[in-house]
């Protein structure tokens, strides 16, 4: 961060996420507008040479430098995720995205995380990776909301009336009664 | 006699092998059955996905079965991640069917629709998108949040300033929604907008601050960012934010995180003595009360901001490094590396700060993840003190084999830092670059180490002999031939000086016998030049080069040749030609007959073209040959081609800072060229040196001169290049008259003239004004002279080019800025390769010291003023400060070439003072006294 020119740099930024399998072949891969020109079958082959060997633990993260960025990762029996950012980035911030995506993955997946279920379920896998980050800037990192939104929870009719607290009563229907008036 | 264990595989039944082998089976098995039970997205064809996605066009598709549609999207999506993208006419086809979707209600496909625009709004015809966005502004609108919030995203993604002012109020409204998901979505979508349309999105400015108070973490974040991209020109406006927020409610950890990167940005912009302010020390406060934050990501964030902290001082760095410690030995490997990364920065400039940490480190040596290794050791080798030096080494012996070549590199650049700072431990670091010189390893690595060792070679003396003694080892074994021939050529100018020499004559001349041929041609030079050298050595080592006059390389066997002759050996009878007629019976006796006979002959006189670096570069050559070819044409006596009577070319190597000096060297030597195709110029001999050219006009004037000057042996020629931008005018006649600036003493006299015979419009014409010294005065003393533009000018029509009025044309004049000539231009820059032994051959008495009060501040200045001033070339990297001897004097050394091929040489010494300013002592030599005085003179 220290010699970044330029303010809108400044925010944190992702620069790519990737899911690959086992074999290093992709199951989702996004790459964000303006991070940066590169090869990104070459990148992700060698990100994944470098780290296919690493011992991490599950629910664990690891992290690698590699080729001016900074990755951080984690891994299923066969699958991995990994969030890729600048080499100035807080990897630290990478790390709250790659958990809020993992987590809400694994979640949605039925509690596991390798390719197979990924593959099965394909359109969960990109819409996490897309709830998770919009355009290279952090949307969500917290991994429910992620799932819920994922799934449209909520949505036709959303929650009850009846499961709800008075206060919510209310402000759901204020919210109505404003909204029919704006329109 | 057989194991048991073999007996029990002979018993068969079940042993462990035989159940391993069964599990194998089983689990092949499996496999097989798993790659055969079809995943839906293996074998993707896209033509047939195209095909299936007619279906959206079916209404009763649709609404009856949106798993189908939404897997159809999610098949064409694989197919694009998996690399084999759409055409435009692809994506528009498939765009119309995912229109047609959103007559469906089914919120998981509509998620996949929204999905599936965003990804390919890039590629897709802008007219296209427009069709979507009215179904877009009806979710935009929808009871349901998620609606909302998603169709936002997709439309920040394809709209443009226009059609943003249509939606523009719902955003807004958006923005403050009570979901936080809609009013990040909103927030977010703004940070992309503000790009396009930023004035549209600063109106938003209300409602984005009253969004930073949403007690959702998200929106705060969002809501923190985008303010900050609108207000980020007003930096007044930033600067309160920020101040307010610092004592404020923000509770999030990815806003606090950016708050902190706003304020370090403020603190480095404000520049000087920062932390010395009101805000700098509230915002120190703020950084170190971030490092009590709750999240990690906060406290590294502040940790990292303070650390790089202008003019932070050591111990304010305490707090920060005392969390970076604590994160050194979390279990978190990505905190591990990310304190590592923090502190190895921090070692840089002030490793003290960070020797607290040293134990920390050290077991992070033995880290499994390689990078916080690396980090943890190059960071100990700064931090190390001269005691620990050993036991580092024998750490990080072990731990070199274990990794990649890129992190080895890293460590070796490190080790050869730490020998410089601590020489007295040359023999272990040096001894330890040595060992993995012999080790497995790649060109990369192989060539850092060599570097390494050569530049401590230079740098600390001692280790010259047992360096040189491993870098020849090494080319014993060495598979680099770029590796091989650097060495060798080391070797050569080393070797000699050594107090065994020839103990490396062996090793350079197994290289003769063993290697490819350009190892075995370096090899034949470097022992000529031992021969060349060690009068001792020469009958010895003319035997080993003879055996090279048949060698099967052409290169090798015209070194050898040419070395040969140059030792003083007679050749003649063994020239490869007759070698091969009729040597090659007996080629024995022949070789011992030469040596026996041309034992005694001397050295010739050109023996210092092996031992002496040529006296200027290639580029260098090539540029002068040039010169020397367009020179020669003209002249009618043509002077035979030699050192000294090429051209003297300036030529500045290009740096590392610009690739300017290269090309104006090449445009002053087209300058020359112009010059010589003027016949009453072409007897005034060749171009010395030509200045670049200088505007005497403003650019935008009715008549554009520039004057560039070319300093010959004993006349100075002005060239006017003279540009007519006036279209219904001819210039007849133009030239310049210039006049003595009546405080200037004559030291020119006006011999004659070139005119411009004809100027139109567009066209730039040459004069030509040829000045030569004035008796008496001394040819390069600086000289002040008023100039004047004079012409006739002849009307004509602009469009038919035919005259109109009087053809004669009436005289008009037109002045022009003041030219100077001044010393520097008569010197051109050359480079020499030994400053020392040059400045020692110029004689003593034809020195001029000076001492002179500048009024510079700052050394950097002052020595760039001190050059350009001058006009000479600096020698030995003297023109780049030592950072480790800030507030001692520096010593600047400069060549440079004076009209009429003088070798001038300058030793400057420059010191700043807070109260004097600079003083600088300047010693000129040069053949003439006269040309010293100038030089010195310069100055004033």
């Amino acid at each position: 961060m220290a010699a970044l020119p330029g303010m809108e740099s400044l925010v944190p930024n992702v620069q790519a996420i990737l899911l690959l399998d086992g074999d290093g072949r992709r199951i989702v891969a996004k790459y964000y507008r303006g991070a940066r020109q590169w090869d990104s079958a070459a990148f992700e082959a060698k990100l994944f040479k470098k780290t296919k060997n690493a011992a991490v633990a599950r629910g664990e993260s690891d992290v690698i430098l590699i080729d001016k960025s900074v990755a951080v990762f984690r891994c299923g029996p066969d699958a991995r995720a990994y969030v890729v950012g600048s080499s100035d980035e807080n990897e630290l911030i990478l790390n709250m995205v790659l958990d809020g995506l993992v987590d809400a993955l694994t979640a949605l997946l039925g509690g596991t995380f390798d390719a197979r279920t990924c593959f099965e379920n394909l359109e969960t896998a990109m819409l996490c990776v897309d709830e998770v980050v919009d355009g290279g800037a952090i949307l969500e990192t917290d991994a429910n909301a992620v799932a819920n939104r994922v799934q449209m929870r909520g949505v036709e009719g959303g929650q009850p009336i009846t499961d709800m607290t008075a206060s919510q009563a209310i402000s759901t229907i204020t919210d109505q009664i404003f909204k029919t008036m704006n329109t | 006699m057989t194991s048991p264990l073999e007996q029990a595989d002979d018993g068969g039944g079940l042993t462990i092998s035989s159940m391993v082998k069964e599990f194998q089976g089983l689990k092949d098995k499996f496999k097989r059955e798993d790659a055969d039970s079809p995943s839906p997205f293996s074998d993707l064809e896209k033509a047939t996905v195209l095909q299936e996605c007619r279906v959206f066009s079916d209404s009763k598709v649709v609404t009856e079965s949106p798993r189908k549609c939404s897997q159809l999207i999610t098949k064409l999506l694989h197919i694009v991640t998996q690399g084999d993208a759409m055409s435009s006419s692809e994506v528009t086809e498939v765009f119309f069917g995912v229109t047609k979707l959103f007559q469906s209600s089914d919120a998981s496909l509509r998620r996949m629709i929204y999905f599936f625009i965003k990804e390919v709004a890039e590629t897709c015809n802008p007219d296209d998108i427009i069709i979507v966005t009215s179904s877009l502004t009806k979710d935009m609108n929808s009871k349901e949040d998620l609606f909302r919030a998603n169709s936002i995203r997709v439309l920040a993604k394809m709209i443009d300033a226009t059609m943003l002012g249509a939606i523009e109020r719902y955003i807004k409204q958006a923005i403050v929604d009570r979901n936080a998901m809609v009013s990040s979505s909103a927030l977010v979508a703004g940070t992309h907008l503000i790009r396009g349309s930023p004035d549209v999105v600063r109106r938003w400015v209300n409602e984005v601050q009253e969004a930073l108070h949403s007690s959702s973490d998200m929106v705060q974040f969002h809501a923190l960012s985008l303010l900050y991209e609108i207000k980020q020109h007003d930096r007044l406006a930033i600067s309160k934010l920020v101040t307010k927020l610092t004592r404020g409610t923000i509770s999030s950890p990815l806003a606090t995180c950016l708050l902190i990167r706003y304020i370090t940005t403020i603190v480095r912009d404000s520049g000087g003595n920062a932390l010395a302010s009101a805000t700098g020390r509230a915002a120190y406060q703020f950084l170190e009360l971030s490092l009590r934050h709750r999240s990690e990501a906060v406290i590294y964030e502040a940790a990292k901001a303070l650390c790089n902290l202008p003019g932070i001082e050591e111990r304010d760095l305490g707090p920060a490094v005392a969390v970076l410690q604590l994160f050194l030995s979390s279990p978190k490997s990505t905190l591990r590396l990310a304190a590592m990364r923090a502190l190895s920065s921090v070692a840089i400039a002030k490793p003290s700060a960070v020797i607290k940490c040293n134990d920390d480190m050290e077991s992070l040596i033995a880290d499994n993840n390689r990078s916080i290794a690396t980090f943890a050791i190059t960071t100990l080798l700064k931090t190390g003190s001269e005691s620990s030096v050993d036991r580092l080494m024998k750490q990080i012996s072990s731990f070199m084999n274990e990794i990649a070549d890129e992190f080895k590199i890293v460590v070796v650049t490190a080790i050869r830092e730490l020998c410089l700072k601590y020489p007295l431990k040359h023999r272990v670091l040096v001894g330890f670059l040595a060992n993995f010189l012999r080790e497995e390893g790649g060109f990369e690595f192989k060539k850092a180490i060599v570097d390494a060792i050569i530049a401590l070679m230079c740098v600390i003396s001692e280790t010259k002999e047992s360096s040189l003694f491993h870098l020849c080892e090494f080319i014993e074994d060495c598979e680099f031939t770029a590796l091989s021939t650097q060495i060798l050529h080391l070797v050569g100018i080393v070797g000699p000086t050594t107090v065994a020499p020839a103990r490396y004559i062996r090793f350079v001349y197994n290289r003769v016998i063993l290697e490819n041929a350009a190892v075995r041609a370096a090899a034949i030079t470097t022992l000529a030049k031992f021969a060349a050298r060690l009068p001792a050595l020469q009958a010895s080592v003319s035997v080993l080069l003879r055996r090279s006059l048949r060698d099967e390389d052409d290169e090798v066997r015209d070194r050898a040749t040419v070395a040969l002759r140059l030792l003083g050996e007679n050749i003649t009878k063994d020239a490869p030609g007759d070698g091969e007629a009729e040597g090659s019976q007996r080629p024995f006796r022949q070789d011992a007959l030469a040596a026996d006979s041309t034992r005694d002959l001397p050295l010739q006189p050109e023996i210092h073209l092996l031992l002496e670096p040529l006296p200027m570069s290639f580029a260098q050559l090539s540029a002068a040959l040039k010169e020397f070819e367009v020179a020669g044409s003209r002249e009618d006596d043509a002077l035979a081609l030699s050192l000294t009577t090429l051209p003297v070319v300036d030529y500045t190597r290009p740096s590392s800072q610009s690739a300017v000096p290269a090309s104006a060297s090449l445009s002053s030597s087209n300058d020359s060229a112009e010059l010589y195709k003027i016949p009453e110029l072409a007897t005034l001999g060749r171009v010395h040196s030509s200045t670049s050219p200088i505007q005497l006009t403003e650019s935008e004037t009715e008549y554009v001169v520039s004057c560039i000057k070319h300093i010959m042996s004993e006349h100075v020629v002005l060239e006017f290049a003279i540009t007519n931008t006036i279209s219904d005018q001819l210039l007849v006649d133009a030239c310049i008259v210039i006049e003595q600036a009546p405080d200037s003493p004559q030291h020119y006299d006006h011999v004659a003239s070139v005119h411009a015979p004809i100027l139109r419009c567009g066209a730039t014409e040459r004069a030509w004004l040829i000045l030569r010294g004035s008796p008496g005065s001394t040819f390069g003393a600086p000289a002040h002279f008023l100039a004047e533009l004079k012409f006739r000018v002849v009307e004509i029509d602009p469009a038919t080019g035919e005259f109109e009025g009087d053809e004669e044309g009436f005289p008009e004049d037109y002045p022009l800025e003041d030219i100077e000539i001044s010393t520097a231009d008569f010197v051109a820059k050359a480079d020499i390769s030994n400053f020392r032994q040059a400045w020692d051959s110029l004689e003593k008495d034809k020195e001029v010291l000076q001492k002179y009060s500048l009024q510079f501040k700052d050394m950097e200045v002052a020595i760039d003023a001190v050059i350009s001033c001058l006009g000479m070339q600096p020698e030995d990297g003297t023109n780049e400060i030592d950072k480790s001897r800030i507030g001692m004097p520096h010593t600047l050394h400069l060549s440079g070439c004076f009209a009429g091929n003088l070798d001038i040489l300058a030793r400057a010494q420059l010191q700043v003072e807070a109260k004097l300013g600079c003083i600088l002592k300047i010693a000129v030599r040069s053949p003439q006294l006269e040309v010293s005085e100038l030089i010195s003179d310069c100055i004033n």
